[in-house]
């Protein structure tokens, strides 16, 4: 068992972190910290998980949500997939094994995966509307949010969800940095009746996916192992994977998730080369006039134009 | 042989002579889609670079930029639609159009003397426009698939990303066609008027555009 982490202070306590430790501020320059908080993680063992879908009730409670009644679609996901006010979602998948012909039931925790590099923050527009602090929780400040979009394109793991109503933002998963603030682990995690679930530093975390990863091996599951995929720079959400040669098996989770080539080139080089294209165009216009003078009509074309008219 | 004259153009002599250019439908018709044509560079512009996020304060800020930059786009798609039924004939490409063109030195160094006489429409001018109907086809067209108010369920994240690359690289460019088409009716002094009253003088027709003057001298003027 992970040791739980204890019950909280009822004492109100200031929080631990907050905008004095945003290490990226979406359209806007941030001095980093000089100093960066511990990283924290969720590790969801995806072996673990009985699909109870606690995690799922205790995120719509904690965070006040909630979500209409919907309809069976003969699989036990409920909703059908990830919505303005479903931040996580169990994928529930049903897998025959080549090796073993055994059908394996595959339930993973769907959700933001708190990238490291994020791709939704790169993508925003609206200054300060997606937050990273320095202990790795990515975060959306709702009043700075202006409801584009651009972060769905940003996000290589199709998490955020614009509302559909007279107010559109975007929302996903915060992992619950206001309880985080104050010492405690997400809302998830606290439900989660198999600890499928644990939080705590990101070393620790990885530490405790190890002893699991061993485990794991030991009962025969030998390509066990942890993602915490490199290309965002590890993510502060990371899965225990029975089967981690292969995670798309797991509802589509990326094997190599990345921001888009697409995005880059739009945030990066296009942002500059645009600008810099419109201000040439201008710059020549103001060149040509300056060197060539006005283009003027003079005596003559008017004479001209009187003969031509006459002859009418 | 075609004729360049478009419905309305006419020749009154006097002194100095004054041609009519532009009708007052085709003038209202080129100020909405000018207007139109700011209002999108600057709601566009405010959320492609940071730097540049302060103009969401002319449109009421970030939200109401999101929400009324689409709604443009769609009243500058019809405007400008307009724009092309009343110009796309006198618009066509001739063979005087490609000499123009070559001699692309004489244009920009004001030697009208040695350019081939041109009608309605220059070289320059119809490749502003022919660019500008190419590059609104594709802004709406992407600008759909990234409006996700309305369209959001209907594409994939993969073409939402790949839309919204095309969206704002068409739009830079449309944004230097404008700067083009701003410079030139400064530079070539007396344009401008063609556009505001609809009028330009015949000394002007004959220096910029000296075929279509002649068409209307001794041609079948449109009544």
């Amino acid at each position: 068992m992970f040791p739980p982490l204890p019950n909280p202070n009822v004492q109100p306590v200031p929080p631990k972190f907050g905008e004095q430790d945003l290490i990226r501020r979406s359209a806007s320059t941030v001095t980093p910290p000089a100093k960066r908080q511990t990283e924290v993680a969720k590790l969801i063992d995806v072996t673990k998980c009985i699909g109870c879908k606690a995690c799922q009730v205790a995120c719509l409670e904690w965070n006040n949500l909630h979500e209409e009644v919907g309809i069976n679609t003969g699989s036990y996901e409920n909703p059908h997939d990830l919505t303005p006010d479903t931040w996580t979602l169990m994928r529930f998948t049903e897998w025959v094994n080549p090796e073993t012909q055994n059908l394996e039931w595959l339930i993973r925790k769907d959700g933001c995966m708190h990238c490291e590099d994020p791709g939704c923050l790169k993508a925003c527009p609206a200054p300060g509307a997606i937050v990273q602090y320095s202990n790795g929780i990515v975060d959306f400040v709702k009043e700075n949010c202006i409801g584009c979009g651009y972060c769905i394109k940003g996000c290589p793991f199709n998490i955020p969800r614009i509302s559909k109503n007279e107010d559109p933002k975007s929302y996903k998963c915060s992992l619950c940095s206001d309880r985080v603030a104050v010492g405690l682990g997400p809302a998830c995690q606290k439900a989660c009746p198999t600890q499928a679930i644990v939080f705590g530093t990101k070393d620790d975390m990885k530490q405790w996916a190890d002893g699991r990863i061993k485990d794991l091996k030991s009962r025969g599951f030998d390509k066990a192992g942890l993602y915490d995929p490199p290309g965002v720079s590890g993510t502060h959400v990371m899965y225990v994977l029975h089967h981690a040669d292969k995670p798309e098996i797991y509802a589509g989770l990326p094997a190599n998730p990345r921001i888009s080539p697409l995005v880059d080139l739009w945030k990066g080089g296009l942002k500059y080369a645009g600008l810099g294209l419109i201000a040439l165009t201008a710059l020549a216009g103001f060149v040509h006039h300056v060197v060539a003078g006005p283009n003027r009509v003079s005596r003559d074309d008017e004479e001209n134009a009187k003969r031509l008219a006459g002859r009418q | 042989m075609s004729t360049d004259v478009e419905r309305g153009d006419q020749i009154h002599p006097g002194d100095p002579v004054l041609v009519d250019r532009y009708t007052t439908g085709a003038r209202i018709n080129h100020w909405i889609t000018a207007a139109s044509l700011v209002l999108l560079a600057l709601s566009g512009l405010a959320l492609f670079h940071p730097s540049l996020y302060f103009l969401t304060a002319l449109f009421g800020g970030g939200e109401t930029t999101r929400a009324i930059h689409p709604w443009i786009g769609v009243v500058l798609f019809f405007s400008f639609a307009g724009l092309f039924i009343r110009f796309f004939k006198a618009n066509l490409w001739v063979r005087t159009d490609t000499v123009w063109l070559a001699h692309g030195r004489d244009v920009i160094t004001s030697h009208e003397e040695k350019l081939p006489e041109v009608g309605k429409y220059n070289a320059g001018q119809k490749l502003v426009f022919w660019s500008m109907s190419l590059l609104i086809i594709v802004l709406i067209t992407s600008g759909l698939v990234i409006w996700d108010q309305y369209f959001g369920p209907y594409f994939t994240v993969e073409q939402k990303r790949i839309a919204v690359l095309v969206h704002a690289t068409m739009a830079v460019v449309a944004i230097c066609v404008w700067i083009v088409h701003v410079y030139a009716a400064i530079w070539v002094r007396g344009t401008i008027s063609a556009m505001t009253r609809g009028q330009v003088t015949g000394g002007w027709a004959w220096r910029h555009h000296r075929k279509w003057l002649k068409e209307l001298v001794t041609g079948s003027p449109k009544k």
